[in-house]
């Protein structure tokens, strides 16, 4: 029957450049101890954090990444790390069955790896069997229905998707070339629990032999956690979320630049920021709203509009959810709330 | 091998099977492969993409033999997604019901759309996607015989590219429907384009990352009947074109229209306008708001007796003052003054000129001039003489695609 499948409707395909690099089984890298469903890394897997993540739908994450032996992650004057060839990040994503509950049921559901080849990032993605036993190739994708008890109590069911490997690249692509979003320094530059205690991450990679040393490590950036409402400014928040939600594509050189919407941390330009700017090719995205941001005016933001829906030629951002991120949204209100009104 | 049969199995056992297979095939396909999509109407239930391919044939067996609906379609805000790539040709087959655009190409050195159809089959709502064919930030772009309805921005909308021919197709009950938006280099001929809000429109847009457009030629098509009433969702800059507008040219400069056939759009045949009539505020010290070196000759201008549109502020104004005999060529009068010479004119190369056309009567607005109040413009004596614009202009080169077959 399955045979029947694959020959009815799957011409043999040639070979494509991922297929030298992925392998079959999330297991076969053996990146984790068995039963890898534990999540327990081997050797030179390193567990690590960012500071403000990107919002998936209320999935928890576990990141992992491994240099290969000897080899050092360097940086440039402008803070760009510089991945050995070699190295993998490994994203594994998961559910609790009762977020309340941080010792109730664990699925996993997926796990997404970055390799660096000697050419450029590749994504490949993993899709974890129904036994946890083990996760599998899957280029096309995947759906799947995730249930959980959230953190109100309230029983929430969604059919979660699974990038493709293109989907992959729509948001981890970067003047047309795939680069890692998260681990940058300013994203690295907070605290991590390891086994022998807490440390910086930064110092960690260093201390290990990882990463190359800065002149003055206490002088870098670091992006505040906009989950935490004691952390940084409101403004610095905001500006958190927006940077990992959106900057992905809003940004010079990013697939949204067409918009002309630029949302990472070092954009100042307000106009591009979107405060009184009105939409280029929304259509219905606009959902009737003239501005993308009006000062003091949520309520008559686009953004607001946008980051609210679920509606697939609305909502924003385009992939990665089904839910509202009601946190992530409330900040932002809060954001476009405090800016003094008018030009 | 076996990874392949792995990703086979998993994909075709939980998804669509046609949608996964077809995905699968997008992801796979190298140089010189052809997809076929078979005769039938395929559910999609998220985007279907292609990235970083070259030399790739999606064709199906006509625009109403293959069809891809994505009336359920439940992710992505895309029907198909072309990015990043090189010697792309779609053919014969038709997107539906996209849930946003349905079909957008970015990034792409050679895009050919051929006998194409993206439509929304309930007809003209704001609630439908905003493009139907959307090459954006391409370069030598082909839309032909392709058809594109019901868009509630641009039915066939190039953007930021540069060499661009869209010829043969049609594009009716749309906002707008064909759109050439801060491009370089068009060549737009050969169209139908009828029942939109606005026929053809060639904008330049402040605030972009591709600033500006120039030298869009457009000729013997027939632009008819564009009095739909304008259904883009609010905020959007199409929404301010005014139902009834046969070719709109907004700020932007060397644009040649010639041996139209232009019917029965019963606010302005054909308009020439700066950015200013939009009442946006930009902050885009870049942008060049004004129209320049325009050159509107050979067309033939026809026009029953109607009302204009009363939705629009400038559609009441000429109702004011024109009841229902409303001129064809609408001028602001906004040249831009970097261009003003010491004599107090604009050099000849840099003007709006009008030759030669038949049946056309001129409008000179005078923004500046006319505006000052919002009562003043209904007690104004405005210029319908078009011995003001009685000039001729080098005529623009055709356009040349360098697409490889």
């Amino acid at each position: 029957m399955v045979l029947a499948v694959f020959f009815a409707a799957s011409p043999i395909f040639p070979s494509h450049p991922v297929l030298e690099h992925a392998l079959p089984q999330l297991s076969e890298y053996g990146f984790f101890l068995e039963p890898i469903k534990e999540q327990i890394p081997t050797g030179l897997v390193l567990p690590y954090a960012i500071a403000s993540p990107l919002f998936s739908d209320y999935a928890e994450k576990l990141r992992f990444i491994k240099v290969p032996k000897n080899e050092t992650i360097s940086h440039d004057e402008d803070l760009e790390l510089d991945y050995p060839v070699g190295t993998f990040l490994i994203k594994t994503f998961y559910y609790l069955s009762d977020n309340r509950d941080l010792d109730s049921e664990r699925r996993l559901i997926e796990t997404r790896i970055l390799k660096k080849t000697t050419s450029e990032w590749i994504a490949i993605p993993y899709v974890w069997n129904e036994d946890q036993t083990d996760a599998v190739l899957a280029l096309a994708g995947h759906r799947t229905d995730v249930s959980w008890i959230h953190r109100d109590g309230t029983p929430i069911n969604i059919l979660y998707s699974i990038p493709n490997m293109n989907q992959c690249k729509s948001c981890h692509v970067y003047k047309n070339v795939q680069q890692p979003i998260g681990p940058k320094v300013r994203n690295l530059n907070i605290e991590f629990s390891y086994d022998e205690g807490k440390k910086n991450q930064l110092e960690k990679w260093i201390s290990i032999g990882i990463l190359e040393s800065f002149n003055e490590l206490s002088s870098l950036p670091r992006t505040v956690d906009y989950e935490n409402p004691h952390d940084g400014t409101l403004d610095e928040r905001a500006r958190a979320w927006l940077d990992i939600n959106c900057a992905h594509c809003h940004r010079k050189g990013g697939p949204a630049e067409t918009s002309g919407l630029h949302l990472d941390l070092e954009e100042s330009d307000p106009t591009k920021l979107g405060i009184f700017k009105p939409p280029v090719a929304a259509g219905r995205g606009a959902g009737d709203r003239k501005y993308n941001i009006v000062p003091g005016k949520p309520e008559e933001s686009i953004m607001e509009y946008r980051i609210t829906s679920t509606d697939p030629g609305v909502m924003m951002p385009e992939l990665s959810r089904k839910l509202v991120h009601d946190e992530g949204v409330k900040l932002i209100q809060a954001w476009i709330k405090e800016m003094p009104e008018g030009r | 091998m076996r990874s392949i049969l792995m990703l086979c199995v998993l994909s075709s056992l939980v998804l669509a099977e046609f949608e996964s297979d077809l995905q699968l095939k997008l992801i796979l396909a190298e140089p010189g492969d052809t997809i076929q999509l078979d005769s039938g109407l395929f559910p999609i239930l998220g985007t279907l993409s292609m990235e970083g391919k070259q030399d790739i044939v999606i064709k199906g067996t006509g625009m109403n033999g293959s069809i891809l609906d994505f009336s359920t379609q439940v992710e992505g805000a895309q029907g198909l997604s072309i990015t990043n790539c090189k010697n792309i040709t779609l053919e014969d087959f038709s997107v539906q019901d996209a849930k946003g655009d349905a079909i957008k190409c970015q990034y792409t050195d050679g895009i050919t759309f051929r006998r194409v159809k993206a439509q929304w089959l309930g007809g003209p709502r704001s609630i439908n996607g905003a493009y139907g064919l959307y090459p954006v930030q391409c370069e030598n772009v082909l839309v032909e015989h392709c058809v594109a309805i019901a868009a509630s921005d641009a039915g066939i909308y190039v953007g930021q590219s540069k060499n661009i021919i869209v010829r043969f197709s049609e594009a009716f009950d749309n906002v707008a429907g064909i759109e050439i938006e801060n491009s370089t280099l068009a060549d737009v001929y050969g169209n139908n384009v009828h029942g939109n809000t606005g026929g053809i429109l060639v904008f330049d847009l402040p605030d972009l990352v591709v600033k500006e457009g120039h030298q869009v030629r457009i000729f013997d098509n027939i632009i008819k009947d564009n009095n739909l009433d304008n259904f883009a969702p609010e905020g959007n800059i199409v929404g301010k074109v005014p139902s009834g507008t046969g070719i709109m040219i907004m700020a932007t400069e060397m644009v040649e229209v010639f041996e139209n056939t232009i019917i029965d759009n019963k606010t302005a045949g054909t308009a020439i306008v700066s950015y200013f009539i939009t009442e946006e505020e930009t902050k885009d010290s870049q942008y060049n708001p004004y129209t320049s070196s325009i050159y509107i000759h050979d067309n033939i201008y026809r026009r029953n007796s109607q009302i204009p549109t009363l939705d629009h502020d400038i559609g009441l104004l000429l109702f004011f003052h024109f009841f229902r005999d409303i001129p064809d060529i609408i001028y602001d009068g906004m040249p831009d003054p970097s261009h003003i010479s010491n004599n107090g004119l604009i050099p000849n190369a840099r003007r709006l000129c009008i030759a030669d056309n038949v049946d056309a009567n001129y409008l000179n607005l005078e923004l500046s001039k006319n505006f000052n109040s919002w009562y003043s413009p209904f007690f104004a004596d405005f210029n319908t003489d078009a011995n003001e614009c009685n000039c001729t202009l080098e005529p623009l080169p055709e356009v040349i695609l360098k697409i490889d077959h």
